[in-house]
């Protein structure tokens, strides 16, 4: 087995996960809402990826660009439409509204484009680079740096901008930072765009990828970024980039190692089994809640 | 935020568990309403939307087609066909409820469908209590018709069975590609894929040199594929759905592994090339039912005429053996004489040499038409090469 290889298809999976997870744990971090939405804005990427690729013909930046906007906006609108109302609510009434709103978006794709799986367009000539160790192909190498890319803009993002520190600032205490000054609902809408948009990326990444793209298409890797942010601590950024590099990974060698069947298995059982050992995640830190 | 999670993992389990709606409480057969109706109506049991909905959309198709022929011809016995179409999702537990509804709401004499064989298999109860014969057009698990030695009744198939295309395949490979050395891939969540890989072994002499698993709706199969690319083998023996096969097939051939691939009618849609990719669609042998290349009977030509004209393109397997299960279906109430379930079973039983456009068939004991085999070899995405396997 060659364990280089596998390495890179389980970082290519992974980068993926990570910016899906990356959504989850920063809409967390900032109203202590798990999305259960994300994973279908992930998959509207990818479809409006396809209709601008087969429409417009346009090569991949553009259509990252156009992608990751429109499914920003829509992030902003789920939570405009579907949370703010219920932001003084209990956790799990948001909770069940999240769960609710991604059935909603599967059921709208199903019902006006369809459950069929469709070849997204190849806008990338595919090449294999044999570096000695192991081959990459184009398309791995756009995923890794692309979603490389994406993070450290995140992280820039959030460290240095009056954005990011209004941000932070609101996932420490809301109230405060509205005492302050900051706009809190503003704050929260970025935070959903950046999420989304971020999404929309792994989403056209995965239909270059795979060629494959569905409505229901965002549910496994949805549940799996969740457990992803979960798994590196959800709330922290580099935690959840962490996170989605570790699920892939593990999937990719539990597939090498004639697992295959069992692969979802041993990925929540790996998470059950962090979270006995250390319930905050691998980057958490262990805050004692206040009563 | 422990409790959190806890709870996400409890309503996790909860949604998936609430996925399967009760089977149906189908049963108390009162068709006598139908039987003086001056239409015979006949159900369609088809995967319309959800997974595999390609192959339920040509079914109905081909069953339309052969519906309106009939009924131009002045139907059977004087009565015109009524198809009642009803979609099952591509979900086993909705084909069972639909075959429920279709016998005791709509009250059809006969039912046709369901595409694949979990869903095929899922109906059986029911329509075993309300004495309706079935015709799988394309459900080809063996256990669809024989099930624990004891052969199901009321369920008949157009199409041939997975162990006989185990079979095909397997002799395929030894005495067309003289190939000794097998790998392979094989779908562990379906019935179907499961039957194929266990007549193949059973059948293949040469050697197995790596037996891979994976699950439907997976993605991504670099992991299998890094793991077998050193290893010598001739050919890749993979039993699955064209989605999933597709995705394999691409990501094989991007990755540089050239041997060819042999699968079985799961393979045979348009959607397989377009996943895969034309250039990637190379040393590709599917057996299938039907193909224009290697025409089994005088039928083929005029029926392929009628569906072009009617849908404007080429007919595909699964509009032939919907097409075949419609005029099965004639040629049993003919014979009966009425279209009372009961004897229209009957007559299926006992259908012997029936001229159908994927080959001359009779029904042996099990249910299971007798009948010739065609294996495709497909390259950069065209039909090259179509031999007839007799059995």
């Amino acid at each position: 087995m060659n364990i280089f290889q596998q390495l890179i298809n389980g970082l290519s999976l992974g980068s993926i996960y990570a910016l899906l997870a990356l959504g989850y744990t920063m809409v967390y971090g900032i109203i202590k809402l798990i999305n259960f939405a994300h994973g279908e804005i992930y998959m509207i990427g990818a479809f409006v990826g396809y209709y601008v690729t087969n429409q417009f013909r346009l090569s991949l930046i553009p259509t990252l660009l156009i992608s990751m906007t429109i499914c920003a906006v829509l992030g902003v609108l789920i939570e405009f439409l579907a949370y703010r109302p219920l932001r003084k609510s209990t956790r799990i009434a948001a909770l069940i509204t999240a769960i609710g709103v991604s059935f909603l978006i599967q059921s709208l794709m199903i019902y006006f484009i369809g459950a069929d799986t469709r070849p997204f367009p190849q806008i990338i000539e595919n090449t294999n680079y044999d570096l000695k160790l192991f081959t990459i192909s184009k398309i791995q190498l756009i995923i890794l740096s692309t979603s490389i890319f994406l993070m450290i803009l995140l992280q820039m993002i959030v460290r240095h901008t009056k954005m990011g520190k209004a941000m932070r600032a609101v996932s420490v205490d809301p109230d405060a930072a509205q005492l302050m000054g900051i706009n809190v609902n503003h704050t929260i809408s970025f935070t959903f765009a950046i999420g989304s948009s971020l999404a929309a990326a792994g989403g056209v990444l995965i239909g270059l990828y795979y060629n494959s793209i569905d409505p229901m298409m965002g549910v496994a890797p949805g549940l799996k970024a969740f457990i992803a942010a979960v798994f590196g601590g959800i709330g922290i950024i580099p935690g959840a980039a962490l996170g989605g590099f570790v699920i892939g990974i593990i999937e990719t060698l539990v597939s090498a190692l004639g697992f295959t069947a069992y692969r979802d298995a041993v990925v929540y059982a790996i998470l059950i089994i962090v979270l006995l050992v250390k319930p905050s995640g691998l980057l958490g830190k262990n805050v004692k809640e206040k009563v | 935020m422990k409790k959190i999670v806890g709870l996400l993992f409890a309503s996790c389990v909860l949604l998936t568990a609430c996925g399967n709606p009760g089977g149906g409480s189908g049963g108390g057969s009162n068709k006598d309403t139908s039987k003086e109706s001056d239409t015979i109506k006949i159900g369609l049991n088809l995967e319309l939307s959800g997974a595999v909905a390609a192959y339920g959309n040509q079914e109905k198709e081909g069953a339309e087609l052969a519906v309106a022929e009939i009924n131009e011809k002045g139907g059977i016995n004087g009565k015109k066909i009524e198809l009642v179409i009803k979609d099952n999702k591509s979900d086993t537990a909705e084909a069972a409820a639909v075959a429920a509804n279709l016998t005791t709401k709509e009250n059809v004499v006969a039912i046709i469908g369901p595409a694949t064989s979990g869903a095929s298999k899922a109906q059986i109860p029911n329509v075993t209590k309300a004495k309706v014969p079935v015709i799988t057009p394309s459900g080809t698990d063996d256990s669809i018709t024989v099930l624990n030695d004891k052969v199901q009744e009321y369920i008949y198939r157009a199409c041939f069975q997975d162990s006989f295309q185990g079979v095909i395949l397997a002799n395929y490979a030894m005495d067309n590609l003289k190939a000794k050395k097998a790998v392979v891939i094989g779908d562990v969540s379906s019935d179907y894929a499961k039957g194929l890989s266990t007549s193949f072994k059973d059948t293949f002499t040469g050697d197995i040199v790596a037996d891979e698993k994976f699950n439907q709706k997976d993605k991504d199969f670099k992991a299998i594929l890094t793991k077998i690319k050193d290893k010598d083998f001739d050919f890749i023996y993979l039993p699955g759905y064209y989605e999933e096969a597709g995705l394999i097939i691409k990501q094989a051939r991007e990755m540089g592994i050239e041997q060819p691939i042999l699968g079985a009618d799961g393979f045979s849609d348009s959607k397989l090339i377009d996943v895969a990719g034309k250039d990637n669609m190379n040393g590709i042998y599917y057996t299938a039912h039907f193909s224009e290349k290697a025409p089994a009977s005088d039928k083929v030509k005029q029926f392929i005429d009628a569906f072009d004209k009617k849908y404007n393109k080429k007919p595909s397997s699964f509009n032939a053996l919907a097409y075949d299960s419609v005029y099965m279906f004639k040629e049993a109430i003919e014979k009966a004489g009425s279209a009372d379930s009961e004897k229209i079973t009957k007559e299926l039983a006992s259908l012997k040499d029936f001229d159908g456009v994927t080959g001359k068939m009779s029904m042996d004991k099990n249910h299971n038409p007798e009948k010739a085999a065609v294996v495709i070899g497909l390259k950069n995405g065209e039909e090259e090469t179509a031999d007839v396997v007799k059995p």
